[in-house]
């Protein structure tokens, strides 16, 4: 992304309204990065295979020296299978979903019918009456939902207000499934039923009903998604907001559109996408007088201790989270949740543990989704193709929850003097959005990239050479991108590409292309042990959980590397909160944070290790190397020791040590308090391949080629993975997804997983995928994510293959039969 | 174990009644009391048992051993498996038959546990993810799964696995769309699809070659 410079207007933090989780600032100015000691160090620098130049940098005198590239390496960037993958093969991998502990109890809620009703009582008498059951507990707050800033605004309410048909009221506690169920059943709750709106369009009108009686904050989850604080808000319309994620406003763009020769003034439209991770939410909870332990399915152990401990006032010591395995998370999996309050409540009051789970239709309903989007983008640009304004207006609805913002790409992405955004959430009576996979980049590249495209067509211009022309800001991602495009288009045979609307018969065949862009995020508080054991045995500890990426693997084999070893030899210990600090799996940012503190950790045991094999060896430390599962001498082959027989020579019972993620050596271009923010981001692009039947609007996505970077991937296989994942769930979002509200009753419509239609085996494309390697020269590994650059590019390459088959825009998501039947006939 | 194409012999579901057998008991409830007599007496002798409400005792064959237990005639397959049984590799993912992760061996065949009440797996073979392997020895398809990377979260691998393996014994020579079809109902949000064919298709090739020591 373009370094753009105003970014040092932090927005001031709001007091909580009512306990809940404290305002974060917006991104501040960074200070320098890693105070202390240094050494100049030189590194490679560039895309390997291309030109690789050397940097000096300023690094940590303890730091270890720079990695050459991966083909010079044994571990780091080799394909080496999932490490858990037996377990998973097995059934043995234990989900939170899997979690039986003696005593457990059975966790049910009850859930509001209606869309939006005041609760003017709650009779338990008789659930709590009925055998089996164990304890009941009625909400007295609710989690996921924007705050009112003035919580006296409904002054006088009991209970929480009811805002969407779903939101969970009580909960109870049973010894088994069937009591629980009928238990919840009996909970009597009288309600005064207040007038609701579902449609966002419905809920910008002066005269909607009023979701929220006053104005509201909605904090961003350690995922992202969240609005900023302080925003004016009229009715349901929450906003402007004029600064996504900090980048701010520039020039002035009506003066860019009055020199410009070439605009294009359009409107786009997205649904609403729910996240459907396989396992859904839940949580067993265990609360004992020494201490809470909370069985999870998260993408971040942290945020659920960190909230546990908030809202239960406990000393976060005495939470301990646990993590195995999660079964997907894509953003929404944050925090301990609704349900997660519930089981803690339960748990306590019923002196045994809880298991709360969602089922597949409250997960659709209450586990989070993707706001949907009004986009209206207007694009002025030169005859050769350079931009002079971009503005973007757009308005989207997370239900009861703020974060539906899409400005970013917009001022970031390509060099133009004038940019404005203004961007409003719609509050309306459904269920809270979540942090999405990219959250708002992947509704935001859908429209800019058709307008780009639309552009390119208009100038008469190769869609790749404009781009070639525009995304030149030198940052990372943008090298990244100039060379996968060229790359990709010749993989892809982009040349032979025929003008649009070319094929005579009802299925019309064609190309496009897009781009890709993401925050390079870095997860600040990261620490990583390695021990090394008096047998040889090795073991790494990091408090992050492994959501499907692979994080083990990619620990066991930064360990590896630096003694020699092979990743299978190394115990890689995550899900437990009791280890140090792990970064959240969300923004793309576990690999990045985690591996530096890995490789960081493992060198000082090495370093170690070798001083106190140097005797044993008669050498010096700094000639003692760990290679093929030896150890020798340095450039003595006779010397060489089986790793295990020299450990138990040195003779000693365990050597540990701990290392921190130090701040990249370039420093940040903004910081939170978790996160560091780089200039740089991550890149890739995408070519698609589609057929559409104009007869019927069927469409199918039949070739997909994604070229990728992600700084120095550490398994290039597991890399791939993520990659096809974030493909085929674009092309899910593109042509099948969507959120079936019906307007008079607030529910869902298609709460489940045949009516909410998801891409099977069957509309799976084939996909092809190139993986650069480019190092950045930012840290110990260079290692940077891929999930959600996977994922942002695909929707809008779809779309312009579609215009590219058909000679017709398609500017509506998703593309349905009946919005592609329309798009043809417009 | 192989699963069979072949389905012009399906097991019944329910105990065959005889003409006589479904008159009395017929006549139990539409003639009421002056034929409670005779009812009672032929119901003792010819009627099928009645379950439920509450729980009664069944057994099956839960990967090659027997097992008794006790359950009410509402519960799922899935249900008996996961919660009395202990055995979670198989997972619930929609509970209403539309995603797979639930996919079992009934007598070979694959089956939504979720859609199957536990009192129609009785006396029948139930193979689950957990018996799939032989001892340390995977089936080619759990091991092919792992060489190829076809699973991430892994929640609905098992299901995915039991299918493939099921559609690798029955045909050998299966092709990509083989593969597609004998996953079509199987829904995976990380998108391991491309790599589910390609490790279902290694399977098959190697199917028999090799050991599969994990």
């Amino acid at each position: 992304m373009q370094d753009v410079k105003d970014t040092s207007d932090t927005r001031g933090a709001t007091t909580p309204a009512d306990g809940q989780k404290t305002q974060e600032a917006g991104p501040a100015k960074p200070p320098p990065p890693n105070p202390g000691p240094a050494r100049q160090q030189a590194m490679p620098y560039g895309i390997v295979g291309q030109r690789l130049e050397q940097v000096t940098r300023r690094v940590p005198v303890d730091e270890p020296p720079p990695l050459p590239e991966n083909a010079k390496l044994k571990s780091i960037g080799k394909p080496v299978s999932r490490l858990d993958g037996i377990e998973k093969v097995t059934g043995r991998a234990r989900y939170t979903f899997d979690v039986q502990l003696p005593g457990m109890l059975w966790g049910q809620r009850v859930l509001a019918p209606l869309p939006h009703a005041r609760i003017k009582s709650i009779d338990t008498s008789a659930a709590e009456r009925y055998p089996g059951v164990r304890a009941v507990h009625v909400m007295e707050r609710l989690l996921s939902t924007a705050k009112l800033r003035d919580p006296k605004a409904e002054q006088g309410n009991r209970y929480p207000t009811v805002r969407y048909a779903g939101q969970p009221i009580a909960g109870v506690a049973a010894d088994s499934p069937r009591a629980a169920e009928a238990a919840a059943r009996l909970i009597k709750v009288e309600y005064e039923p207040l007038p609701h709106v579902t449609d966002l369009e419905e809920a910008m009108k002066e005269n909607a009903p009023r979701v929220f009686p006053g104005p509201t904050e909605q904090p961003s989850t350690a995922g992202g998604g969240g609005a900023p604080p302080g925003l004016p808000q009229k009715g349901n319309v929450r906003g402007p907001d004029s600064k996504p994620l900090g980048m701010g406003p520039r020039g002035d763009v009506q003066r860019g559109f009055a020199e410009s020769d070439v605009v294009i003034d359009v409107e786009y439209r997205t649904q609403v996408q729910t996240h459907v991770p396989m396992e859904p939410h839940g949580l067993v909870a265990d609360w004992r007088d020494e201490g809470l332990t909370l069985y999870a399915s998260t993408q971040y152990m942290g945020s659920v201790r960190d909230e546990a401990a908030e809202y239960f006032d406990l000393p976060k010591s005495k939470v301990r989270v646990i993590c195995d395995y999660t079964g997907g998370g894509f953003g929404a999996k944050y925090g301990i949740g609704n349900f997660g309050l519930l089981a803690i409540h339960l748990s306590r009051k019923a002196r045994a543990p809880v298991r709360m789970v969602l089922d597949r239709r409250e997960e659709h309903v209450s586990g989070g989704n993707r706001p949907n989007s009004i986009q209206r983008l207007k694009l002025g640009a030169k005859k050769d193709g350079s931009l002079v304004a971009i503005q973007l207006k757009a308005w989207g609805s997370g239900g009861v929850a703020g974060g539906a913002g899409v400005g970013f790409c917009h001022s970031t992405l390509y060099e133009c003097p004038n940019v404005q955004m203004e961007q409003y959430d719609v509050f309306t009576n459904a269920g809270p959005c979540a942090a999405f996979r990219a959250p708002g980049q992947v509704q935001g590249i859908f429209g800019l990239e058709q307008s780009i495209d639309e552009l390119a067509e208009r100038i008469g211009m190769d869609p790749l050479a404009l781009r070639n022309k525009i995304d030149v800001s030198r940052t990372d991602d943008a090298v990244a991108r100039a060379h996968e495009r060229r790359v990709g288009a010749e993989k892809f045979g982009w040349s032979k590409r025929r003008p649009a609307g070319s094929d005579k018969g009802p299925i019309k065949r064609g190309v496009g292309f897009a781009q890709s862009q993401w925050l390079y995020l870095v997860h600040r508080n990261t620490g990583c042990e390695v021990r090394v054991l008096g047998d040889g045995s090795v073991e790494a500890f990091s408090g992050t959980q492994d959501i499907g990426t692979g994080t083990r693997t990619i620990l066991a084999q930064v360990v590896a590397e630096e003694l020699g070893l092979r990743p299978e030899d190394i115990g890689a210990h995550v899900g437990d909160s009791r280890y140090p600090p792990g970064p959240a799996s969300g923004g793309s940012r576990v690999t990045s944070s985690l591996t530096p503190a890995a490789r960081n950790a493992a060198y000082r045991c090495a370093r170690d290790l070798a001083s106190r094999l140097a005797p044993v060896f008669q050498a010096s430390a700094d000639d003692i190397v760990f290679a093929d599962g030896k150890v020798m001498v340095k450039g003595k082959a006779s010397s060489a020791m089986p790793f295990r027989d020299a450990v138990k020579k040195a003779g000693f019972n365990e050597i540990a040590h701990r290392a921190e993620r130090r701040d990249d050596y370039e420093g940040y271009m903004a910081v939170t308090p978790e996160m560091g923010i780089s200039r740089h981001g991550i890149g890739g692009v995408q070519f698609a391949e589609v057929a559409v039947d104009t007869e019927t609007g069927i469409v199918k996505v039949e070739r997909v080629l994604a070229v990728h970077d992600c700084g120095r991937p550490i398994n290039p296989k597991l890399t791939e993975s993520q990659i096809y994942g974030g493909v085929i769930q674009g092309v899910s979002y593109a042509l099948y997804e969507e959120r079936h509200l019906d307007a008079g009753s607030g529910h869902q419509l298609n709460a489940n997983v045949d009516q909410y239609k998801i891409v099977g085996s069957r509309e799976t494309p084939s996909i092809e995928v190139i993986l650069l390697e480019q190092l950045g020269a930012q840290s110990s590994t260079d290692a940077r994510g891929v999930a959600e650059p996977a994922n942002v590019a695909t929707a809008a390459a779809v779309a312009n293959a579609f215009y590219n088959a058909t000679g017709k825009r398609i500017r509506t998501l998703p593309m349905t039969p009946a919005n592609v039947l329309a798009a043809l006939r417009a | 174990m192989a699963p069979s194409d072949d389905d012009s012999d399906p097991k019944p579901l329910l105990p065959k009644l005889s003409r006589r057998a479904f008159f009395t008991g017929a006549g139990a409830s539409a003639l009421g009391a002056t034929l409670v007599q005779t009812a009672a007496e032929a119901a003792s002798t010819a009627a099928p048992a009645v379950h439920g409400p509450g729980p009664s005792t069944l057994t099956l064959t839960l990967n090659g051993r027997p097992v008794t237990v006790q359950a009410d005639p509402g519960t799922t397959l899935a249900e008996l498996l996961r919660n009395q049984l202990g055995m979670t590799g198989t997972k619930i993912g929609c509970d209403r038959g539309a995603c797979s992760a639930c996919t079992v061996w009934l007598d070979g065949e694959v089956a939504a546990s979720c859609m199957t009440l536990a009192f129609d797996a009785r006396g029948r073979k139930v193979t689950t993810i957990e018996g799939l392997a032989k001892g340390d020895e995977l089936h080619p398809v759990q091991r092919a799964f792992v060489e190829h990377d076809a699973m991430q979260c892994g929640f609905c691998t098992p299901g995915m696995v039991m299918s493939c393996a099921a559609l690798v014994e029955r045909n050998p020579k299966c092709t990509l769309d083989d593969v597609k079809q004998a996953v079509s109902g199987h829904l995976c949000r990380c998108g391991t699809y491309p790599n589910v064919f390609k490790a279902t298709l290694a399977a098959a090739r190697s199917n028999g070659k090799g050991k599969g020591r994990s």
